[in-house]
């Protein structure tokens, strides 16, 4: 049994109070009672750590568990509570999940993101429900007179076997929010779960099929008034002047003015992202006369000089400069090429690789490339604000609340206590919904028509805002030894504005010549995370090339993988290596076995690709089929270690969503410029992945074992792109280097 | 503007609005049905599909003037408390992430399973096709369009 104490981190932890009505409610921090490490400690406002989820127990024996997460689609708002349940030790079916509003003197660790969700909320979320447990047999006993420790608990009800007394958790209470918080609680065994690990359906699904108004774009308040913005058609533009004569007498509407969102020596967060800090405006009663109307706008536009910016965030303040100037894709292909040949910062270096290269028997150098991103959530950019004289209301999707609340209040200038954000449902997430830009604007809107508003984006102004996922490019080159060991590896990666390389994962630790370079480019094109923004590209490049150096080396490519594993667990090369090579090796394993990877089919080609980052460990093996002419994905496999499964189906869901999404991504997924003009601005343009192009199977494999839970929302990403690049080459004979595929002529479905 | 009158869910409707407002903006903005989703409005999407006269349209792309006697039946008016067939079999396969895309995913499978009760593999991805799921729930849009097939 695992005990645990209650006042963790030496900040109160846990507080009981009676519930109006009768009842015990038990308000807790979701973050507490892990110990972070000392980048998340850096990372994370120290706010997070207070009173900020609550569990209510009614008198009447309902239970309600809020969860504060902001939910997009990774199903948080059922999984986190059923950790809460399963240690309270309650009926799921009598649970009650409610969303927590974003108040942050209450409840201030709201963040879902990095896939870290499940992992720092665990052991709070344990703890807790372990302690609102035992306060509830505290009660009993005090009742009953009878010892605690003889009183047992089952789906609500608590049970002395002696006296044969028994009562539900409601009968007692309103007494338990009387007694003291215990200072010890035990935790269950694992192997005494009952509801974790088991499959729970969205709480939200009934809703969600009915069309019910969960998101932020369904919002409505009594004499609210529709927005909408134009921005700059072009990275490196600004408004110089508008011609709003025809758009203001179109029919209701009521304002059209240029705003500016941040002032220029606003310092930023790390979530601040903009180039865009000048907007324009239209204000009136609905949305199609606002579109209308938007339309109308004769908008002159100039060039925009090089803008110094504050950022406190990421780990310090720096002045950073936005460069002017009008970018091209083109142009920044050939800005990397020079790159790619100059010298870059060393990031990592064991032994000698340069001597190492020199007696290589063979030599593998291969280039990879992708373009920028667009996010392309189904639900566009949107929110609510009510701003009136001393406060301000706000509805939107966000991922962090936190963040935004403090430009918000810096620039209508009310104070941060008196700006209240509501989390709205997000329809779809994938990092962009970390940058709150959309609800400034909102919010300074709202302020100059002192009214009610919801500013909603066009499809067109959305994907072409920016907060892209950055391009990259990176150089791998390998040297084999005369018996096929590798005895160098060198990657050298590079990006605007920000380069993918990871230098302590894996291979490094497992040769004992390794070099890693990066260098970036500045751009005044904003980027922003995407579900593993680093990751998702360099895993493909990695994983590519290995594959390619197996082939040359002679040798299976999962054989090949598991060799350099065991080399970097039995003598690993250097001390910082990120990962774990059992726990690597495990899924290659368990990924080679339901894949039945030995026995190869006739006219199934086949790719493997693994890889760690989040915390999780992902290996996955592609099926692709040709039939006319175009490869279809017939199956893909993926096995998993992401310790214990809260909600499995809904885990494996998540998994089928990544994989799509990678397959999506690697055949189409491209956003290019001309000129600083993003060159696709809706779905006709932007190709992203159909029914028909979806793989027609996914099973999804997870890791038995005992350790804390790790996020999914990321991980299962990364390997797909490799996965299906080593398959297409099975398939056709030939290397896919340049994402999308798209582009190297071949499509898919 | 011009008063227009409406059937919707099989309710009548008067609307004062601009005859080419597309049949989206009048359900959000005018009737507070918000079940149906702005995507694109290009008709590239499909988060906006209703039915009208039973068939699956965009309503993105429909002016509102064009409907006259049709009626139109949104996804709250699919079923009083969610149970259609295609909304049962979405939540048998617990088929939505974020949801957003979902009112039109079952608006479209619904209209489509009225006119092919059997379908097979081939017809639900063609018939699917029109349908972004960003979320990529693909694989169990699949599953449930076939187990609604199946119960229906
Ligand atoms: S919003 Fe109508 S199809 Fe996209
Ligand atoms: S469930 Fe998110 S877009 Fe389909």
């Amino acid at each position: 049994m695992t005990i645990i104490k209650t006042n963790i981190n030496r900040r109160s932890f846990l507080k009981a109070s009676a519930l109006a009505g009768g009842g015990m409610m038990l308000s807790f921090s979701w973050l507490a009672g892990c110990t972070p490490t000392t980048e998340e400690a850096l990372a994370l406002p120290k706010e997070w750590f207070e009173l900020n989820s609550y569990i209510k127990i009614g008198d009447n024996g309902a239970i309600t568990l809020m969860s504060p997460n902001p939910e997009f689609g990774s199903n948080v708002k059922t999984s986190m509570p059923m950790i809460l349940a399963d240690e309270l030790d309650v009926d799921w079916k009598k649970v009650t999940v409610e969303q927590a509003d974003f108040y942050p003197e209450r409840f201030n660790r709201q963040f879902t993101g990095g896939s870290m969700g499940i992992l720092l909320a665990w052991k709070p979320l344990r703890a807790a429900g372990a302690t609102a447990r035992q306060m509830l047999v505290n009660a009993a006993a005090q009742q009953w007179s009878v010892p605690a420790a003889e009183i047992t608990t089952e789906a609500g009800m608590l049970h002395h076997k002696a006296s044969g007394k028994t009562a539900g958790y409601g009968e007692v209470a309103s007494l338990a929010a009387r007694l003291a918080v215990p200072e010890e609680v035990a935790l269950k065994e694992i192997k005494d779960f009952k509801i974790i690990g088991s499959s729970k359906k969205n709480v939200d699904g009934t809703d969600i099929v009915s069309g019910k108004p969960l998101f932020g774009i369904d919002y409505k308040q009594e004499g609210m008034l529709v927005a909408m913005i134009a921005h700059p058609p072009a990275f490196g533009l600004k408004v110089k002047s508008v011609d709003d004569s025809a758009a203001r007498s179109m029919p209701g509407i009521k304002d059209v003015f240029i705003f500016k969102t941040l002032a220029d020596d606003y310092e930023r967060n790390g979530f601040d992202t903009t180039t865009f800090t000048e907007l324009v405006a239209v204000v009136g009663n609905s949305t199609w006369e606002v579109m209308n109307a938007k339309k109308a706008l004769k908008i002159e536009w100039e060039k925009k000089a090089d803008q110094q910016v504050v950022v406190n965030g990421w780990g310090g303040k720096k002045t950073e400069v936005i460069p002017g100037g009008l970018e091209s894709t083109m142009t920044h292909k050939t800005l990397m090429d020079e790159m790619s040949k100059k010298k870059a910062s060393i990031l990592r270096k064991d032994g000698d690789p340069e001597a190492a290269f020199k007696r290589a028997a063979k030599i593998l150098e291969r280039t990879y490339s992708a373009p920028y991103l667009a996010h392309n959530t189904m639900e566009p950019v949107n929110c609510f604000a009510h701003v009136t004289a001393d406060k301000a209301e706000l509805y939107g999707p966000i991922q962090a609340p936190e963040f935004i609340r403090n430009t918000i209040a810096a620039r209508i200038g009310i104070p941060k206590e008196n700006i209240h954000i509501k989390l709205a449902r997000m329809g779809g997430g994938f990092g962009l919904r970390a940058y709150g830009h959309h609800m400034v604007e909102a919010a300074v809107i709202s302020q100059k028509v002192k009214a009610p508003i919801k500013m909603v984006y066009t499809r067109e102004d959305d994907m072409t805002y920016g907060i892209y996922r950055p391009t990259y490019t990176a150089t791998y080159r390998a040297a084999l030894d005369k018996e096929n060991n590798l005895i160098a590896f060198h990657v050298k990666g590079g990006g605007i504005p920000e380069h993918a390389v990871h230098a302590m994962r894996f291979p490094a630790g497992a040769v004992d010549n390794y070099l890693a370079e990066g260098w970036s480019l500045d751009s005044n094109i904003t980027i922003g995370a995407f579900r593993a923004p680093g990751s998702n590209f360099i895993a493909g490049a990695e994983q590519s090339f290995l594959d390619e150096l197996a082939e040359l080396a002679g040798k299976d490519p999962i054989e090949f993988r598991l060799e350099l594993l065991e080399r970097s667990k039995t003598k690993p090369v250097g001390e910082k290596n990120d990962y774990d090579p059992d726990r690597y090796a495990g899924v290659l394993k368990l990924v080679k076995e339901k894949s039945q990877w030995s026995e190869p089919q006739p006219n199934v080609h086949r790719g493997v690709s693994a890889y760690f980052c989040h915390n999780t460990y992902v290996a996955e093996v592609i099926d692709l089929e040709i039939t006319n002419n175009k490869p279809v994905v017939k199956k893909v496999f993926a096995a998993v270690d992401c310790g214990i499964v809260v909600n499995p189906d809904a885990a494996i869901n998540m998994g089928e969503g990544a994989i799509v999404d990678g397959i999506g991504n690697a055949f189409f997924g491209e956003m290019t410029f001309v000129e600083g003009v993003p060159q696709k601005n809706n779905f006709d343009k932007y190709r992203m992945i159909r029914q028909k192009e979806a793989p027609r199977s996914i099973e999804v494999h997870f890791l038995k074992n005992e350790k804390d839970p790790s996020g999914l929302g990321e991980p299962l990403f990364p390997p797909v792109f490799a996965a299906l690049a080593n398959a297409l080459y099975k398939a056709k004979g030939k290397r896919y280097y340049q994402q999308p595929f798209l582009a190297e002529d071949i499509t898919i479905g | 503007m011009a008063a227009l009158n409406l059937n919707v869910n099989g309710k009548k409707q008067i609307v004062d609005v601009d005859p080419n407002t597309p049949v989206l903006w009048v359900l959000r903005d005018h009737l507070n049905l918000v079940g149906t989703k702005y995507g694109c409005g290009i008709a590239q999407c499909g988060a906006c599909t209703i039915h009208l006269d039973g068939v699956a349209v965009r309503s993105c792309q429909l002016p509102v003037s064009v409907i006259g006697e049709k009626s139109i039946t949104t996804i709250e008016g699919l079923s009083e408390s969610a149970d259609h067939p295609v909304q049962q079999a979405w939540l048998e396969h617990d088929v939505p992430q974020c949801g957003y895309c979902q009112a039109g995913q079952i608006m479209t499978a619904a209209a489509f399973l009225k006119e092919h009760p059997n379908p097979s593999d081939e017809e639900i991805e063609t018939a699917m096709n029109g349908n972004l799921c960003r979320c990529g729930t693909y694989l169990r849009i699949k599953a449930a369009v076939k187990t609604a097939a199946a119960k229906s």
